[in-house]
Order: C-alpha cells, then structure tokens, then sequence
C-alpha cells in the first residue's frame, strides 16, 4: 500500500513498546549515536510511542530526522502502515500487526523481562525469517549490518481453517 | 473474622471436592484418548457458542475465531472479567453490525497478572461460584476459549454440564505459545474436547492436540 509518508518521499521509524515501560529503548532511540545511523539509513522522521516509561523525549528536528512522541493512542496502526521500518518490543500484538501490515520489523529484546514468554514468539518469527531483533546495546549495530529487504513476507493466520474445522465437529458440514 | 474464615474454608473445600469428582468422573467414563467425535444434528439447527473473552492479546486471538464463524452460531454469549473494559468495546464493534443474538457476561476475574498463586486459587472459586450457574442455565453447544485463567470457572461448569448434555469444549492455544503450553492450556489438555495449537513443535510435544497452522 502507498502511504501518505511515502508518496511525500519521507522515510519514518517507528518505535512502539505497547503498554509496557521500556524506556532504555526510547532512551536508546533519542541517543546521537542513534539519530545518526538513522539519518545516514536515509529516514527523515522518527515517532515514538513511549507508552507508560518515566523518560521524556525531546522532539524537534534532531540531527536531520523529524521526532515526534506520545504515550499512547487507541490504535498505532496508521503509524505501522506509515512506516517504512517498526522498531518494537517483543509483544506479540505489536509484532503480528507490524507483519500483517507487511512492514519491516526488528525487535527490541527488553533484558529487564527475560523468562517472559512472549519472546518465544518473537524468536520463532525470526527463526522464520519475518523480523531482526537485538537488544539495546547493539542496536545501532543491528541497524548497520542487518539486510532489512531479505525478510520474508508474512502470510496471516487463517481462521476461516478453524471455522472449518468447528462446522465439521459440530455436524454442521 | 473468624466466621469469613470458615465460610471461605467450606466454599473452598466444595469446590475442590465438586472439581474433584468431576474429574474423576469424567476421566473414568470419558473417550478422551480418541479423537473428537462429530455431533450428528440436523444441519438447520443453530448452535449456540459460549466465548471466554481473556484480556489484551487473548481478546483479540478470540475475536478473530469468532468474526469467521458463519450465522449458525447463534446466539453467542462473551463471558468476561469484570475488570476487562478494552474487551468489551472490541465484542460490540465486533457484533454490533452482524445482526446476531449476543450478549456479553462479566464473572469475577480467576486471576490478574503476577496474582500469587494462593490468592489464585480462592479468587478461582469465587470466579466459579458466579461461572458455574451461568454455564448451567446458558447451557451452550460450545465453550470456546483461549486461556487465560478466566476460561477454567467457566469450563469447570462446562465439564459439569457435559455430564448430562453434548456440549463441545474447545481450547484454542495462543499464537505466543510456540514451545510451551500456558497453565490453563495444560489443565485443558486432558479436559476439552479438541485443544488446537498454532506451532508444529508444541503439538509433537501434547499428541493429542491438534495443529491446523496458524489461524489467528
């Protein structure tokens, strides 16, 4: 799909981390080093959905990229669709949304929740091909050396197969 | 105080007892080991579905099931916990246009996220003391549901009801869950009817469940 961003010939990073509070990702994400690389990949603009972390953001035109911040919205899917790459945390509902809507993904490994299982899904959406992920001190790398355009295209779940299935159980079919 | 105390003691002692037998019950006479058995009905026949609406990712997952299921589930009944506000606009926006019989319950939540586990369970059984009469008196032909733990009150009357009527208890796995099955999906596992996974290597690991790929 033609977003409104691309047809003005911007490039935008959007960096979501849900309900959570990840603030060394927007803290990562405002530090020079960052902006840079990000600059230097060709994006203009970055939005950050900082959701319930304690730092403040500063937004302004920093180092050539256009930042926004706000907490929360109802729904972040305009910025997904809007986006050229979805810098995330590891929750499933943000990583399936960004892949349904066929954007690029890397995911953002929080080390302050390991033994959270939701990273299970984010680490066999990579095993699959369908995302990057790093954690924050080597995210600058990861941006740097990682081939974004070799991910592969994620097909969505089908759920017409379940209804199938329950239509055949319940002798409907 | 002393007489809460032992209200709670005997309502918790019930049921662990009721839960107990119907247990047993049920894994003495119960074909479990075999494969689902289609219902035989006349096709023109409506089936009336019991949804167990979770919370956030759970809600969602669900929802997806629900909106590719034909007209002949009707009327459909969301159970969800009293605290879950998110949930209920997203069954509304859901059904509100489809022009089929819904209506949304609401039970004492089992169990909020890192809940101890003590406080779990007596939280389950006041969950159940308002799940059980209304599984008993909707009486549906299905009970789905995809954890978390506000699905085991409500399946526990369903397995009670499936005594005396055919009902079907379906357990729909989360997508997250690619190597390890949830707490709720491991109690089910030897209860429900059809538990579907939504990863190749966690059905190798639960045999008796089914995968179909992904469908959420």
């Amino acid at each position: 799909m033609e977003t409104r961003s691309r047809r003005q010939g911007c490039k935008t990073a959007f960096v979501t981390v849900g309900t959570t509070q990840f603030d060394k990702l927007i803290e990562t994400m405002c530090e020079e080093e960052t902006l840079k690389c990000l600059s230097k990949l060709g994006f203009t603009k970055l939005i950050l959905q900082q959701g319930n972390g304690k730092f403040d953001p500063k937004s302004g035109t920093l180092h050539g990229l256009t930042v926004e911040h706000y907490r929360f919205k109802p729904s972040i899917r305009q910025d997904i669709e809007e986006a050229d790459l979805v810098i995330s945390h590891a929750g499933a509902g943000s990583c399936l949304e960004t892949l349904e809507a066929g954007r690029k993904l890397l995911v953002v490994i929080n080390e302050g929740l390991m033994g959270n299982h939701q990273l299970e899904l984010a680490y066999q959406l990579h095993r699959d091909g369908h995302l990057h992920y790093c954690n924050c001190s080597n995210l600058v790398a990861t941006l740097e050396t990682k081939n974004f355009d070799d991910l592969m295209t994620f097909v969505p779940g089908r759920s017409q197969v379940f209804a199938d299935y329950l239509d055949k159980l319940m002798g409907f079919t | 105080m002393e007489s809460t105390v032992v209200i709670i003691g005997v309502i918790a002692a019930t049921c662990v007892a009721i839960f107990g037998v119907v247990a047993i019950v049920y894994l003495l006479f119960s074909d479990n080991c075999l494969p689902p058995q289609p219902v035989s009905r006349d096709k023109n026949l409506k089936a009336s579905i019991l949804a167990v609406i979770g919370s956030g990712g759970h809600t969602s997952e669900l929802l997806r099931l629900m909106g590719h299921l034909g007209s002949h589930y009707e009327p459909r009944y969301y159970v969800m916990a009293n605290t879950d506000v998110m949930s209920e606009e997203k069954v509304h926006k859901l059904e509100k246009d489809a022009n089929i019989m819904y209506r949304i319950y609401k039970i004492p939540r089992s169990r909020e996220v890192k809940q101890s586990w003590i406080t779990t369970v007596l939280s389950t059984i006041v969950a159940s003391v308002y799940a059980l009469p209304l599984v008993f008196k909707l009486r549906p032909d299905i009970i789905l549901c995809n954890g978390p733990g506000t699905c085991i009150p409500v399946c526990l009357g369903g397995l009670i009801l499936k005594l005396f009527y055919p009902l079907k208890l379906v357990y729909v796995e989360s997508i997250c869950r690619v190597d390890s099955m949830s707490l709720s999906g491991q109690i089910l596992y030897h209860f429900a009817d059809s538990v579907i996974v939504q990863w190749p290597q966690l059905q190798k690991k639960y045999p008796k469940s089914l995968y179909m790929g992904r469908i959420v």
